[in-house]
């Protein structure tokens, strides 16, 4: 821009209240504003085929370039298993105190993997997506919610390694596995609410993104991933009386301890805290529907400035 | 040359005053009064440099002035009103506020001051962030609709005449291979082709008719004319002056964010060749300071 312009023309004189009546009188509505809460769920849903075909188009791009293609869906999860197995189960001998403790491990280990990969993808899904947020119209909950079902897909690809591990460990078939589909169901909405926190968040400043695998780091070593929190609690004589149930209602924990409760026999029901149903009810409950909200609340400032 | 652009009538007309046009009285989009101004972030010295950006941190007080944060106001009090039937040019010179107008029309872009009424919700045309390289072109097609807002029947019948419009398999059966495998040309192609298989209320294009070869270009601008005719209202932004002729009857002039004329193609263009043609000359003759922040292109 180097070329002189003379001074611009006036402004054309119409009356504000001219145009804005015009719009009025032929029923224009203002471009890019937020859509009430039942609105914007109604245009969710209208798009849950784009939200479907999206996660599935991720997963599958995902791998699309390695020669052995959809096999790391399995392979991956797998491989993470065996070094955890390798560190905390050979090295520092942590299975001594857990029965079946290669099922308890991959157990915790893919439940959590999905947890903190929502959580992850959640945080960069309007700040890595801005040129599809700035190119078309959609309600933005699509994207962090697409990413939720992209590795709730993903973990069922585990879990499918996961019950020829267990099978191939003693572990009996048993009608509580069926348990595993409202604990995913639960765990699925508290995912989603979290991710759509993080995606608000990481919209606004996207340095969170680089912290967040410290947080997650932190939180899967005191969510019992490895190990189980009452031996863990157990040997430590001088902890104060509310640590025990704090780190054991805490959502990761929950909702790890009761898929090991649905799908490992020798995992009882004594080491689950009390009213765990209704814990893990309520997690879902208000961190997926709060977060939900707290999302749609900045729906309009997605991609802009 | 300039002065009698400036006195240029219609800039001064009302909408309501227009003279009849063949298109309807209908409005589809009204832009009353609009301002839209970026704030950068980050702008200011060594954004890079760890020492600069814990200055930064350390002096909290300051903190918006020492990271820089600059405004550029990119569009400057543009009022206008567009009708059903209409096909609109945006032109002027790179960076003058024409794509991001077009961005605040489709809802995409806030408003600073003013604001832009529209019938029902314009789409800019442009699936390209949707679609993913890794994928083949067929279940591209199918994704891109579905982010376009379309349902899975209506892609399957559009399909077929997506794909043929493309002109992709007529070398040889690309459709199955990965997008990424296509040249550039051909990725264009087709992405031109999945965004315009959906009827707009409102379409805005951005340069879209600069890609592919001759033939694709003129059976570009032949469905444009066709979702003009279901659609309503389109807004095309290009440096192009032959599309722009071929395609619009009423040209908006933007320059430096102001809405500097408004009329029938042949008319504004003609003054903006003028413009564009004699603009050393002018830089000669009357220098004036640099403006103090660049306009985003």
């Amino acid at each position: 821009m180097t070329q002189v312009l003379h001074t611009p023309p006036p402004a054309p004189v119409t009356a504000e209240d001219d145009l804005a009546a015009l719009a009025a009188r032929h029923g224009l509505s203002v471009s890019g504003a937020r859509p009430s809460l039942p609105a914007y769920v109604g245009q969710l849903w209208a798009r849950r085929h784009f939200i479907t075909a999206f996660a599935t188009a991720k997963l599958t791009a995902q791998y699309a370039q390695a020669k052995l293609g959809q096999v790391w869906q399995i392979m991956t999860p797998l491989l993470n298993a065996t070094v955890y197995y390798f560190i905390f189960g050979v090295l520092l001998d942590t299975k001594r105190n857990v029965p079946d403790y290669i099922p308890f491990l991959v157990t915790g280990v893919f439940i959590w993997t999905f947890t903190s990969s929502s959580i992850m993808t959640g945080t960069r899904a309007i700040a890595g997506n801005l040129g599809l947020v700035r190119a078309l119209h959609f309600p933005r909950a699509a994207l962090p919610i697409s990413f939720c079902l992209q590795q709730l897909q993903q973990l069922l690809f585990s879990m499918a390694a996961l019950a020829v591990i267990l099978l191939c460990f003693g572990v009996p078939v048993a009608a509580s596995w069926l348990l595993a589909i409202p604990v995913l169901i639960l765990q699925f909405m508290f995912n989603t609410g979290m991710s759509l926190i993080m995606a608000r968040w990481g919209a606004k400043t996207p340095d969170i993104s680089q912290l967040m695998p410290f947080v997650l780091r932190t939180w899967m070593y005191i969510s019992g991933v490895m190990w189980s929190i009452d031996k863990l609690t157990g040997k430590h004589k001088g902890l104060p009386d509310w640590v025990a149930p704090v780190l054991k209602d805490n959502p990761a924990a929950v909702y790890i301890d009761l898929m090991r409760y649905a799908l490992i026999d020798s995992f009882h029901g004594s080491q689950l805290p009390p009213h765990v149903w209704i814990v893990a009810t309520g997690w879902a409950l208000v961190v997926g529907v709060g977060g939900f909200i707290y999302f749609w609340k900045a729906e309009e400032t997605y991609g802009r400035g | 040359m300039a002065e009698n652009v400036s006195d240029t009538p219609s800039m001064n007309e009302t909408p309501t005053e227009r003279e009849p046009r063949t298109v309807s009285d209908i409005p589809t989009v009204v832009c009353d009064r609009v301002d839209i101004v970026y704030r950068v972030n980050g702008t200011g010295a060594g954004r890079g440099s760890a020492t600069a950006a814990l200055n930064r941190m350390l002096r909290r007080k300051n903190a918006e002035k020492a990271a820089g944060t600059r405004t550029v106001h990119a569009v400057k009090n543009v009022s206008f009103v567009a009708y059903k039937g209409e096909a609109i040019g945006l032109i002027g010179t790179n960076g003058s506020g024409k794509s991001t107008l077009l961005k605040a029309v489709a809802g995409l872009l806030p408003v600073e001051n003013g604001a832009i009424y529209t019938d029902g919700q314009p789409s800019l045309l442009g699936v390209n962030a949707a679609l993913m390289g890794d994928l083949t072109g067929e279940k591209n097609v199918y994704l891109g609709g579905l982010a376009m807002g379309m349902s899975r029947e209506e892609i399957k019948e559009r399909y077929q005449d997506i794909v043929d419009f493309s002109g992709i398999n007529e070398k040889g059966d690309f459709i199955t291979l990965p997008m990424r495998t296509y040249s550039s040309g051909m990725g264009a192609r087709l992405r031109f082709s999945i965004a315009a298989a959906k009827d707009h209320d409102v379409l805005l294009i951005d340069e879209a008719l600069a890609t592919g070869d001759a033939s694709f270009r003129m059976r570009s601008e032949e469905r444009i004319r066709e979702l003009r005719q279901h659609a309503g209202t389109v807004f095309l932004v290009s440096h192009n002056n032959k599309s722009i002729r071929d395609t619009c009857e009423r040209v908006l002039w933007l320059e430096r964010g102001v809405l500097r004329m408004d009329g029938p193609t042949e008319d504004v263009l003609a003054e903006y060749e003028a413009f564009t043609g004699d603009k050393s000359d002018k830089t000669k003759a009357k220098p004036k300071p640099k403006p103090k922040v660049a306009q985003p292109s």
